[in-house]
């Protein structure tokens, strides 16, 4: 149980650092971490998106702060990302966790390899 | 309003309600697309991933999939976490993060690619055995 306290905390403090450092990626990295520690995947899906709602809203804190970024700048795509939200606790039950991999995975391949050599 | 803000708004929800990186593609898109510097597309993710973490937080509790003990302890040290990334942020400056957030994006789609297809394999097996 120690154990188990320990893994959370010490991969919660590392989910936080990624999380303000990159301003994403927390949740790629929660979802294995709770899947680790017992949850099915649905849950871990659902309980990382739980863990980073407060490390997003203290980070983005730590942005507007700084001046980095300015609310309206985020406005335009939260209508959609809203309607997105709803549909993604739909289709979770549904959705092939295999085809989703490759597709998302060959998206972030690609994006990845565009960012560096631009 | 712009037709592809809206597919990217609405995509990213879709991958983030999921806790699948959501937030990579919204990045992506402000990167790649916008011409945004990263820090700047950074913290406009982190803005978006709010409410909608929100939405699908209380559907999720909804159903009772929210185990909260677990996400306390992952936020009682996730926060000095987010605190302590303000100083690495200042320090590495926008282009070296970028620099790392497209590494860790070939990294993280690999790695994806690999278990959707390992994925597949288990599947099968697991149909095996039912049978």
């Amino acid at each position: 149980m120690k154990k188990k306290n320990l893994f959370l905390l010490g991969t919660g403090f590392l989910i936080g650092v990624v999380n303000g450092l990159l301003g994403a990626g927390g949740g790629m990295l929660a979802v294995p971490v709770l899947n680790k520690s017992g949850m099915s995947k649905k849950e871990a899906h659902a309980n990382a998106v739980a863990v980073i709602f407060p490390l997003s809203v203290i980070s983005a804190v730590t942005y507007l702060l700084r001046g980095e970024v300015k609310i309206n700048e985020a406005l335009p795509f939260i209508p959609a990302g809203v309607i997105g939200a709803v549909l993604a606790t739909l289709i979770l039950k549904k959705i092939s966790p295999k085809a989703l991999k490759i597709i998302f995975g060959g998206f972030m391949l690609w994006a990845g390899v565009r960012m560096l050599i631009k | 309003m712009d037709i592809i803000k809206i597919i990217a708004g609405l995509l990213s929800g879709i991958i983030g309600g999921m806790g699948l990186g959501g937030g990579a593609v919204l990045l992506i898109y402000l990167k790649l697309f916008e011409n945004l510097n990263q820090i700047k597309a950074q913290g406009i993710n982190l803005l978006f991933f709010i409410p909608i973490a929100a939405v699908a937080i209380s559907i999720y509790a909804f159903s009772h999939l929210i185990k909260w003990k677990t996400v306390l302890k992952m936020c009682l040290s996730g926060i000095p976490g987010c605190i302590s990334a303000v100083m690495l942020r200042g320090a590495l400056g926008g282009e070296k993060l970028g620099k790392i957030f497209a590494i860790i994006l070939i990294i993280l789609g690999i790695s994806e690619i690999i278990k959707g297809f390992l994925l597949k394999r288990s599947g099968k097996r697991d149909n095996i055995k039912k049978e």
